[in-house]
C-alpha cells in the first residue's frame, strides 16, 4: 500500500558547479569539510528530497497482511493453532543509521503476533536473520522488535540471533543448477511458515537475498559472496544486472521447492535521514538554500567537533536515531513482493545522469552497514566507498573505466576488537602480502572462514564472523578492477597505504594527484550522500 | 697499525651509555673506543698466523658495547684493552684467504686435555675462556692479546682460519660468521620436519637463521617478525611463510598455529594469551619485550630460543613455569648434528648456506676504518636505514702491504 498524500518533494538534481556555486559539503567520517570544487568541469548530485511517509503505517501493514501481492494467500488464511512458525527479520545493518522508535519491525512484528494469536498459533520463533553478521545485543534487538515482543520471547528462549554455526541448527536443501549448495536455518526449513520481514533501504537488500542470505552461513553465502560474482555484478544495486541477485533468486527456487513456504513483507523507507529540523538537518539540505541559522548552526557543530576526541564525536553519533517514515509495505510472494519493493526504492532514490566523468568524488559518513555502534575500520572505509557508493548505479558506473575515486575519510588505523576481531588479522595478515581480490580469495579465505576462534567469537560474542572482512573487499573487487586510482583525502596515511589506495592531505592535492591517471582538466562529479540516492547514468 | 682500540675507561663508558640511549651507535664517539696506531700482536706460538682482515662486519653485540649496554657478566671474561671485530674475511701473509671462526678454545688457548665441551666439538661452549697461552677472551675481538678485526692485522690460531674459495665474494665470506650463528639456533630448535616456528626480529641474525630452518626444515611453517619494508622482502625471499610487524606477533602466531586467543579485558576480541602457540620460538633481538613476546607465543612444553644477546631484562616468567617452557641460549657455533645423524662443523654447513642462499645480499653498506664514527651509526640504525649488514672495507688501506 502506498501513501496518496503527495507533497511534490524535488526529485534529485544535479548541479553544475559555477562560479556562483557554494562550497559543497563532504562527509568526512564522524566530521564535515566544505570543498570547493573546479569551476566549470564539476557536477554535484544531490538526492532527492524525502517523500512523504504513510499517514496510518499500522493500518498500512495490516492492509499489506491481508491483501497480499502475488501467489499467496492473505497472512490470517496461512496460521493455524498447530503450526510451527518462524518470524525471521532484518538485523541491526538495517537500516542506517538506526531509525527511532517505533522501528518497522516492531509494527509489523507485532501485526504478525496479533494475528497468530487470533490463529491460536503458539510455535512462534524469531530469528534475527544476520547470516554472518555480529549478533545483535538484548539492547540493539529491544530496539528493532520493541519490549514487549522481547520480553514475551527472548527469556524463553523463542527470540534469538541467527547461528551460521551452529552444527544442528543449519541444514543443506539442495544445490541449485550452478551447483550452489544452498544452506539454511533448520528451524526455518522445518517450519510451516516462515514470514520475513524486510526493511528495504537500498535496492540491493530484499526479495530471496533475505532468506537465502539471511538465513544461511559460510557454505551457501560462499557461492555468491566471491570475487566473480561480484565483478559480474554490474551494479549489485541493479537486480536485473547483478549476479548476487542471480544466484540468490537460483537459492529462493531451491528454498520454495524444499517446501519451504514464505510470506514476504518488504517496507520502503524515505530519505529522511537527518530529519526536516533538527542538528543535523543542515545536512541533507542544498548548500545554496541554507539559511543564516543553517550555517551558523553548521559552523557550531564543525567547531565543537573539532574539538572533540574521536571517541566522543563517534558516540555522538552512534546516538544519532533517524526519522525515517515508511514509505510502502507490501507482503505476500516473495517475488511479486520484491518487484514492488523495488520501484518504491527507485522511486525515492533514482537521480538521472548524463554520462561518466573521470574523477568520482565521495565524503563518506560516520556510518557503513557494519559498524552500527562501533568502529569504522579501514577496510569498511573501503567497502562502503568501491563497494556500496561506487555501485550506487544503474547503467554504467558513474565514473568512467580507468578512472579515479577520491573518497574522503579520517580512515584511522583503528578496529572495535569485539565487533571486528578477524578485521585485524585480515589488515594485519592478508592486506599486508596483497591487495588482489582473486589473490586474497585463493590464498587466504578457506584459512579464515574456518577458524575455530573466529567460529567461537561469532557465537559467542557479538563478533562478525572471520570470512567477513572477505566479503567487504570483494565488495568492492568491481570498483578495484574499473579504476585506475583510488585516493583517500585526510585519512590515516599507513591505514591508507596498506589498502594500496593513495593518501592526500586535500581534495586539491587529491585532484593534482588523480590528473596523472586522467590527465589535465578532468570532469569531476562528486556525489553527495548520504542521504542515499542511486545514479541513473545514461 | 692502524686499528680501533676498546679500552676500561668507567667515565667514558657511562658517557657512551648516554649517548647510545639518545642516538644508538652514537657512543663511539664519546665512549671508550679510538681509532689508534697499535703495534702488531705478538703470535703466542707458532700455531698462530697473521690475519690481515679484508672486511670485518659490526655485529650487534659489538654495537652494545661500544654503546655501553653490553652485561657486566662479560667483565672477568675479556681482557683490555682490545680490538673489537669477530665476522672476518682476510688474507694470510701467504696471500690465503680465510674467514675467522672467533672462538678462543682450549685448542687455540693451547691448554691439554680439553675441557668436555671442546672435546665434544662444543668449541662456543669452552669452560677455559680465561685460561692458557692468551688472556681471557671468548672470542678474538675481546680478547687483548690476539687483536681484533677491526684493524689491519690480528693474530688467529691456525684452528680459527677456515680456507674459502676463489669463487665466493668477500661480501659473501665476512657473512659467514653471523650465518653459523643461525644454522646453530636452527639446528637446535629440537623439533621434528614438521612444526611451526616463530624468528623474533629480521635483523642479521634473523634473517640467516630463517634461512638456515628453510634450508634445514623444508617442512616447518615459519613466521617471522620485521620492523622495516626491507626486512619483510629478505624474510619472505629467504624463507619465511609469514612476515608480520612485531606488535602483530600474538594474533599472527595465532593464526598460523590454529589455537584460540585469551583476553584480559572484556573485549573478547583482542588477543592477550593464547591456548597454543608456535612450537618454537627463536628469540633474534634479545631484549625484555622480545623475550616477553617469544614467552607468549610459545606453545606450552614448546621451546625458546635465544640467538639475539640478552642483558639485563624485566620478565615475568609465570608462563614458563606454567606452560613448562624450555628456554634455552644459542651462542656461536661449533660442531652439529645434522637430521642424518650425521656430524658437520657449524662453519662448513655455513659457507655452503652463504653461498646456496646468496647471504652476501645482506652486506648493505662498507666503512674504512677512518669513517668507524658513521659506520658504527649506520650499523645502530641499520633497519631504520634500509640496510643490513654494515662492515669495515680494509682491503684499501696501505699498511696492508707492508705487513
Amino acid at each position: 500500500m502506498k501513501n496518496e498524500k503527495n507533497l511534490a518533494p524535488r526529485p534529485g538534481f544535479v548541479l553544475d558547479v559555477d562560479r556562483t556555486s557554494p562550497p559543497v559539503l563532504f562527509h568526512h567520517g564522524d566530521t564535515f569539510k566544505l570543498e570547493k570544487l573546479p569551476v566549470g568541469r564539476s557536477r554535484v548530485i544531490y538526492p532527492p528530497e524525502p517523500l512523504e511517509g504513510l499517514r496510518d503505517p499500522d493500518g498500512a501493514i495490516r492492509h499489506a497482511l491481508e491483501n497480499p501481492i502475488g501467489d499467496s494467500e492473505p497472512l490470517s488464511a496461512l496460521l493455524r493453532p498447530d503450526m510451527k512458525l518462524t518470524i525471521a527479520f532484518d538485523d541491526i545493518s538495517l537500516p542506517l543509521p538506526p531509525m527511532r522508535r517505533p522501528d518497522i519491525r516492531q509494527r509489523i512484528i507485532e501485526a504478525v503476533l496479533d494475528s497468530a494469536a487470533e490463529a491460536g498459533v503458539d510455535d512462534v520463533h524469531l530469528i534475527a536473520a544476520l547470516a554472518i553478521h555480529r549478533r545483535m545485543t538484548e539492547d540493539e534487538l529491544r530496539h528493532a522488535v520493541g519490549d514487549r515482543v522481547y520480553d514475551a520471547f527472548a527469556p524463553s528462549g523463542r527470540l534469538y540471533n541467527h547461528d551460521a554455526e551452529d552444527p544442528d541448527g543449519m541444514v543443506v536443501l539442495g544445490e541449485t543448477p550452478h551447483g550452489e549448495d544452498v544452506q539454511f536455518s533448520r528451524r526455518a526449513a522445518e517450519s510451516d511458515l516462515v514470514v520475513y520481514v524486510n526493511i528495504n533501504l537500498v535496492s540491493m537488500d530484499g526479495g530471496h537475498k533475505s532468506t537465502a542470505t539471511g538465513l544461511s552461513g559460510y557454505t551457501g553465502l560462499r557461492h555468491h559472496h566471491n570475487v566473480h560474482t561480484m565483478r559480474n555484478s554490474t551494479s549489485f544495486m541493479d537486480q536485473e544486472n547483478s549476479e548476487l541477485h542471480a544466484s540468490n533468486w537460483r537459492m529462493g527456487k531451491v528454498i520454495r521447492d524444499a517446501g519451504v513456504k514464505i510470506f514476504q513483507i518488504e517496507t520502503t523507507v524515505n530519505n529522511n535521514t537527518f530529519g526536516r529540523s533538527g542538528p543535523l538537518a543542515v545536512l541533507q539540505k542544498r548548500e545554496w538554500e541554507w539559511s543564516t541559522r543553517d550555517r551558523a548552526s553548521f559552523v557550531a557543530m564543525q567547531k565543537g567537533l573539532d574539538v572533540m576526541p574521536s571517541s566522543a564525536r563517534r558516540q555522538i553519533f552512534n546516538a544519532w536515531e533517524a526519522p525515517y517514515e515508511m514509505t510502502s509495505v507490501q507482503a505476500g510472494e516473495v517475488e511479486a513482493v520484491h518487484k514492488v519493493t523495488t520501484e518504491n526504492v527507485y522511486q525515492q532514490q533514482i537521480v538521472e545522469v548524463e554520462g561518466q566523468t573521470d574523477i568520482l568524488t565521495m565524503g563518506l559518513p560516520y556510518i557503513s552497514p557494519y559498524n552500527v555502534n562501533s568502529v569504522m575500520n579501514p577496510i569498511l572505509v573501503m567497502c562502503l566507498g568501491l563497494g556500496y557508493f561506487f555501485n550506487m548505479y544503474r547503467g554504467k558506473p558513474l565514473v568512467r573505466e580507468g578512472g579515479v575515486v577520491i573518497m574522503s575519510h579520517p580512515t584511522p588505523w583503528e578496529f572495535h576488537s569485539v565487533h571486528h576481531p578477524s578485521y585485524i588479522d585480515f589488515f594485519e595478515q592478508v592486506l599486508a602480502d596483497t591487495t588482489d581480490p582473486i589473490e586474497i580469495e585463493r590464498k587466504y579465505e578457506k584459512q579464515f572462514a574456518e577458524d575455530e576462534w573466529y567460529i567461537h567469537l561469532y557465537r559467542n560474542s557479538y563478533a562478525y564472523h572471520g570470512v567477513h572482512p572477505f566479503y567487504m573487499w570483494y565488495w568492492g573487487s568491481h570498483a578495484l578492477e574499473h579504476l585506475g586510482r583510488v585516493i583517500i583525502v585526510g585519512g590515516d596515511s599507513s591505514a591508507v597505504q596498506r589498502l594500496g589506495f593513495q593518501s592526500a592531505s586535500t581534495l586539491p592535492d587529491a585532484l593534482e594527484m588523480a590528473s596523472d591517471v586522467v590527465g589535465p582538466q578532468p570532469t569531476i562529479t562528486h556525489m553527495k550522500n548520504p542521504p542515499i540516492f542511486l545514479a541513473d547514468v545514461k | 697499525m692502524k686499528a680501533l682500540e676498546f679500552r676500561r675507561n668507567i667515565p667514558r663508558y657511562a658517557a657512551a651509555r648516554l649517548a647510545g640511549s639518545f642516538t644508538p651507535g652514537r657512543g663511539s664517539g664519546v665512549g671508550p673506543m679510538r681509532l689508534v696506531d697499535a703495534d702488531l700482536p705478538e703470535l703466542p706460538n707458532q700455531d698462530w698466523e697473521i690475519v690481515k682482515p679484508r672486511l670485518s662486519g659490526i655485529c650487534g653485540s659489538d654495537l652494545a658495547t661500544i654503546d655501553g649496554k653490553s652485561a657486566r657478566y662479560f667483565e672477568p671474561l675479556v681482557s683490555f684493552p682490545f680490538i673489537p671485530g669477530h665476522e672476518v674475511v682476510g688474507d694470510l701473509q701467504d696471500g690465503t684467504r680465510v674467514v675467522l671462526e672467533p672462538v678462543l678454545g682450549c685448542v687455540s688457548r693451547n691448554l691439554e686435555p680439553l675441557c668436555r665441551p671442546c672435546q665434544d666439538g662444543q668449541l662456543g661452549n669452552c669452560e677455559y675462556v680465561t685460561f692458557g697461552d692468551i688472556g681471557p677472551g671468548i672470542q678474538t675481538g675481546s680478547c687483548h692479546d690476539t687483536g681484533g678485526g677491526w684493524s689491519v692485522a690480528f693474530a688467529a690460531h691456525k684452528s680459527q682460519l677456515h680456507p674459502i674459495e676463489e669463487n665466493l665474494s668477500d661480501e659473501a665470506a665476512v657473512m659467514v660468521e653471523p650465518t653459523a650463528c643461525g644454522v646453530h639456533a636452527a639446528l637446535n630448535i629440537g623439533i621434528d620436519s614438521e612444526g611451526t616456528v616463530t624468528v623474533i626480529g629480521s635483523g642479521t641474525l634473523g634473517l640467516v637463521t630463517i634461512s638456515a630452518l628453510r634450508s634445514y626444515f623444508p617442512d616447518v611453517k615459519i613466521l617471522a617478525t620485521a620492523r622495516y619494508p626491507h626486512q619483510r622482502s629478505l624474510a619472505i625471499d629467504l624463507g619465511a611463510d609469514i612476515v608480520v610487524a612485531p606488535n602483530e606477533i600474538k594474533r599472527a602466531v595465532r593464526r598460523m598455529t590454529k589455537s584460540r586467543a585469551i583476553s584480559l579485558s572484556t573485549d573478547a576480541g583482542n588477543v592477550d594469551r593464547l591456548t597454543g602457540g608456535s612450537d618454537v620460538v627463536i628469540d633474534c633481538v634479545g631484549s625484555s619485550e622480545s623475550i616477553t613476546d617469544a614467552l607468549s607465543v610459545t606453545r606450552p612444553r614448546g621451546k625458546i630460543v635465544l640467538v639475539g644477546m640478552p642483558s639485563v631484562v624485566n620478565l615475568e616468567l609465570t608462563p614458563l613455569w606454567h606452560r613448562e617452557i624450555q628456554l634455552v641460549g644459542a651462542y656461536t657455533y661449533g660442531t652439529e648434528t645434522l637430521m642424518d645423524g650425521s656430524n658437520a662443523r657449524t662453519f662448513d654447513l655455513a659457507i655452503d648456506l652463504v653461498e646456496s642462499a646468496k647471504l652476501d645480499r645482506l652486506v648493505s653498506a662498507i666503512y674504512p676504518l677512518n669513517r668507524y664514527q658513521d659506520a658504527l651509526e649506520h650499523a645502530a640504525s641499520a633497519g631504520r636505514r634500509g640496510a643490513v649488514k654494515v662492515a669495515f672495507d680494509l682491503r684499501s688501506e696501505k699498511e696492508r702491504d707492508l705487513l
